[in-house]
């Protein structure tokens, strides 16, 4: 029998709604996990064993009581340190909110509350959500499972890397330009982008607001649709919270892609891409291919300029979105004469490069006289991609790519090169872009013998069908290949 | 050289949601600090806008009231600067979409029309307070200093007008005009000395019809009064400038309520680049056809129509009209009072003189009347059917208004009805007579101004309740035939 750590959400929920294990053992598998690798890893900013226990010890009163469980009942979480928890230090991997605790909870920390999961730490992630390798936090890098010389991905490589190294069976991350598939290819798990305003992001400290979206890690598809589920609907206090109704995920969950109509981003098969990811990517679309799909190309030629919008429009808004941070309220305060020096020296102490490269970038992309030049032309440009992915969903149900040209790469390798690291989101951006659901699913190893992920995109609101195509191509492959941790 | 003074004015109105604009925190006035607040009010990390539907109704009704076009569809802006009372460091306003467009607001001061034009009616949220702890409450001295955001997310309304008006006193009228408006639609408490409703004005001079002239803005005049002095004050001080041949700077000026004196706030070199882009925490408001039409029909009486129809229904001057129907509740009392019997004209000569002076001098609204709108009438009758005199009537009134007491009761218990008893008037002239034989006979030799005195006398006698016109008739009657 595995290890406890070793087991599915999908498991652990019924083992625990059978009464074979306990809720509570589960939460002292994981948390004992969490201690062991932490050192190593570095997954977490805050570990909260003791919420995950409390939380495992309701479950388990509760089933003792005879009542129904919930889904995701005793399953442990690793949530991403940029949503707010009411009473729980929250971060956002920044040295301004180091010593910050929110007093009220997301939206989402509420829904998966009552989905039943464990909450066993806060993870690590770049600062404000801005960077491809979580080297961007204040808090130390977080390490590849995979390898511990390499990155994990970001931004939200804490959760990744912590579902990647069994830390716990998923996870919950964001994703503004690929920050969850992203580090969800290049740690081997499943990682999905929901259609902008499926899950509410009342509680996320904003990044760039209209690209934010929070989404779901696990290790496999249907952990990934069960967590989709507890997160997914309609919510009030988030006005770009989209009000249709949430599909069962695991409805149709295998009903196959016979006949799916699959369109492959010529765009992303670019020189820049590293051979083994290109190899691997290459046997994905043979699997579809002897799966029923219909394979073909398709060019969508806005996708090479979507890079540039995006750093346009994600800056412009991160400059306004952290001008809140000012030593006024809470946060960081830097002690100076006047109210302008201390916001001033807050701001300057409290913030990292890749932050203030960021802020300084939209506050001058926003100012008099040069807003038509380039937030003016950063969303028309975004119109031009919107109308690509429309004209493709005419010939095609899905579009596929690699998730991310390379895999994962040495820290401190990009740290000093912003544009290298920059392309790194070139084949995530342009979903966010468009507000569309994406998913990374690992496609086997590359020559280097780490993860690579593909990934399946769609138009608005097709996340089953994202789900339904992901689970077809990992029944026929069979599981992913874990890390040797 | 003749100059003509260009104003135009932005006058800001909070309005009297429940709720604030962006949250469910209550909007009511005072409060310990930081009381009236929540996350998102406060800007905490996370929290998002949510619009209060009210808010945007009251925007529209506004712009309704005001003749504009409401747009199908408009958009929130962020406008960004750094300021401790600003809990997001932007302010959730708006920009080139606003909510309401193209308006009219007709004034007339001395009998002279003129109509302003309205650019835009928008919304947005207020600030919070600072309180500068030190000697002088001034930010360069103070120790420290306190926010307070209980007012931070109040729904806010901005007014802007088109540079037509040409006067100190036209700006004024048209902010009380703009307010009695604002008052009818009932959308805004209007009391100016809270902060409900304060205004910016833009003044710049030219030669009548010329090019404009350099632009001044004048921040925060936060009374009718202040708007009026503030720009007499500007209008003297750049006349006086141009007049000297001096340049005149574009530059945000500050009014001083104790010396009556503008000065330079900041200058245009320093003015703030606001960075306004679309708020993609919120969606477009897209206003339908159905949504306005019914918003517009939900339209109450507005002044200007207020008193065409007081006027026309009473008989009433273009003055009297104008202070009767000042405000609704004004109208209500004037209305009350003609329903309980009292003619249009005489109530309103009552509201203008002895109500009007009783509420200045208990320095309350006409809501806090102590004389009812059926006493007032029944004070009126009374003194259509003679039972007291107008001036003891008068007294009898600011008696019931300072002791709440009915006026008829007053009148029987301190016994004031007016004496018509022709005996008793005849005791009191035969006592005045006997009792100044010099004026008597100075009268009788053709004196005639001493009538006026003898008839005082009577009065006096009389505790001034005497029928004044029984006693001018029974006293010459006596003074000429010699009798008594």
């Amino acid at each position: 029998m595995s290890e406890l750590w070793q087991l599915s959400a999908t498991e652990i929920a019924m083992r625990i709604a059978n009464g074979e294990i306990s809720a509570v053992e589960v939460a002292e598998a994981h948390n004992a996990r969490i201690e062991a690798l932490e050192p190593e890893i570095n997954a977490f900013i805050t570990p909260t064993p003791d919420i995950a226990r409390a939380q495992a010890k309701a479950i388990d009163e509760r089933r003792a009581t005879g009542a129904p469980l919930p889904p995701l009942a005793g399953v442990p979480l690793a949530l991403k340190d940029v949503i707010c928890v009411d009473g729980v230090r929250t971060t956002a991997g920044s040295r301004i909110l180091d010593a910050y605790v929110p007093p009220y909870s997301g939206t989402v920390v509420h829904m998966l509350a009552d989905a039943g999961t464990l909450l066993v730490g806060k993870a690590n992630m770049d600062e404000f959500a801005m960077g491809s390798s979580t080297e961007n936090s204040a808090y130390g890098v977080t390490k590849n499972p995979w390898d511990l010389a390499r990155v994990p991905g970001g931004s939200s490589g804490g959760s990744a890397a912590a579902v990647a190294a069994g830390m716990a069976p998923i996870g919950i991350g964001t994703d503004t330009g690929g920050s969850i598939r992203q580090p969800a290819s290049l740690c081997g798990v499943v990682g999905m982008k929901p259609t902008y305003g499926r899950v509410s992001r009342y509680g996320l400290i904003a990044f760039a607001s209209s690209l934010d979206q929070i989404g779901p890690f696990a290790r496999n598809v249907r952990d990934t649709a069960l967590l989709l589920n507890a997160i997914a609907g309609h919510d009030p206090k988030d006005s770009t919270s989209i009000p249709d109704p949430v599909p069962q995920y695991l409805d149709g969950l295998d009903a196959g892609i016979d006949g799916l109509r699959i369109g492959i981003v010529k765009e992303s098969l670019s020189e820049g891409t590293q051979p083994g990811v290109a190899g691997r990517f290459k046997d994905a679309i043979e699997t579809l291919t002897s799966l029923g799909g219909e394979v073909e190309e398709v060019s969508l030629p806005s996708f090479a300029h979507a890079l540039s919008a995006y750093y346009l429009i994600a800056p412009a808004e991160c400059s306004s979105n952290l001008a809140r941070y000012d030593g006024v309220r809470y946060g960081m305060r830097a002690d100076a004469p006047t109210v302008s020096e201390m916001n001033a020296r807050t701001r300057a102490q409290g913030f990292g490069d890749e932050v203030k490269r960021r802020v300084m970038l939209g506050t001058y992309a926003l100012s008099a006289g040069y807003y038509d030049a380039y937030y003016g032309k950063a969303q028309k440009v975004r119109t031009l991609v919107i109308r690509d992915f429309d004209e493709a969903y005419q010939k095609f149900d899905i579009l596929v790519s690699p998730t991310s040209p390379t895999t994962a790469f040495k820290i401190g390798e990009k740290a000093d090169d912003p544009l290298a690291m920059y392309l790194n989101d070139l084949f995530t951006i342009p979903s966010n872009l468009a507000g569309a659901p994406a998913i990374s699913i690992p496609c086997g190893l590359a020559e280097d013998g780490l993860p690579v992920g593909l990934q399946i995109m769609g138009p608005l609101l097709s996340e089953s069908l994202l789900l339904r195509a992901a689970f077809a191509y990992e029944s026929a492959r069979g599981p992913a290949e874990r890390p040797p941790l | 050289m003749n100059y003509e003074a260009v104003i135009g004015l932005e006058c800001h109105v909070e309005l009297n949601t429940e709720s604030k604009m962006f949250c469910g925190c209550p909007t009511t006035f005072g409060g310990e600090p930081n009381t009236r607040t929540c996350p998102v009010c406060l800007g905490e990390p996370g929290s998002l806008p949510v619009p209060n539907r009210r808010a945007v109704e009251s925007t529209m009704m506004i712009g309704l009231a005001l003749g504009c076009r409401v747009a199908p569809h408009s958009l929130f802006h962020r406008k960004n600067y750094f300021y401790p009372d600003m809990p997001k460091n932007y302010q959730i306003s708006q920009y080139d979409l606003p909510l309401c467009i193209g308006g009219r607001l007709d004034v007339e001061v001395a009998g002279t029309k003129t109509t302003v034009g309205i650019t835009r009616v928008h919304l947005e949220e207020d600030t919070g307070k600072s309180l500068h702890i030190g000697t002088t409450g001034r930010i360069s001295e103070a120790k420290y200093s306190l926010v307070d955001y209980n007012r931070a997310g109040i729904p806010l309304v901005e007014v802007v007008s088109e540079p037509d008006i040409r006067s100190a006193a036209e700006a004024q009228r048209y902010v009380a005009e703009l307010r009695s408006i604002l008052e009818a639609l009932g959308v805004s408490d209007v009391r100016m000395e809270e902060g409900s409703m304060r205004c910016d004005a833009n003044i710049s001079m030219r030669e009548p019809g010329g090019e404009f002239g350099t632009k001044v803005e004048i921040k925060n005049l936060n009374s009718i009064r202040s708007v009026g002095r503030a720009l007499t004050f500007e209008i003297e001080r750049q006349r006086k400038a141009l007049e000297a041949g001096q340049a005149l700077l574009q530059e945000t000026r500050h009014f001083d309520e104790s010396s009556g004196v503008t000065k330079t706030l900041r200058s245009k070199e320093e003015a703030f680049d606001y960075r306004y882009f679309p708020e993609p925490d919120l969606l477009p408001i897209s206003a339908t056809a159905d949504w306005v039409s019914a918003l517009e029909s939900s339209l109450p009486e507005l002044p200007q129509a207020r008193r065409a129809r007081l006027a026309a229904e009473h008989g009433l001057s273009v003055e009297q009209a104008h202070a009767v129907g000042a405000s609704v509740a004004s109208t209500g009392y004037f209305e009350g009072t003609v329903a309980a019997g009292a003619n249009g004209r005489d109530a309103a000569v009552w509201m203008a003189g002895e109500l009007g002076r009783a509420l200045n001098n208990a320095g309350v609204g006409i809501q806090d009347a102590r004389v009812s709108p059926a006493q007032l009438a029944d004070l009126i009758r009374l003194v259509g059917a003679e039972t007291v005199n107008l001036n003891t009537a008068k007294r009898v009134f600011q008696m019931a208004f300072e002791s709440g007491d009915d006026p008829g009761v007053i009148i029987g218990r301190e016994g004031m009805a007016q004496v018509s008893d022709e005996g008793a008037l005849a005791t009191a002239i035969a006592a005045v007579v006997a009792s100044n034989a010099t004026e008597v006979e100075r009268f009788r030799a053709g004196e005639e101004k001493v009538f006026g005195f003898l008839v005082g006398q009577v009065m006096r006698e009389t505790k001034g309740k005497a029928n004044p016109a029984l006693v001018n008739d029974l006293l010459r009657k006596v003074l000429t035939t010699g009798g008594a």
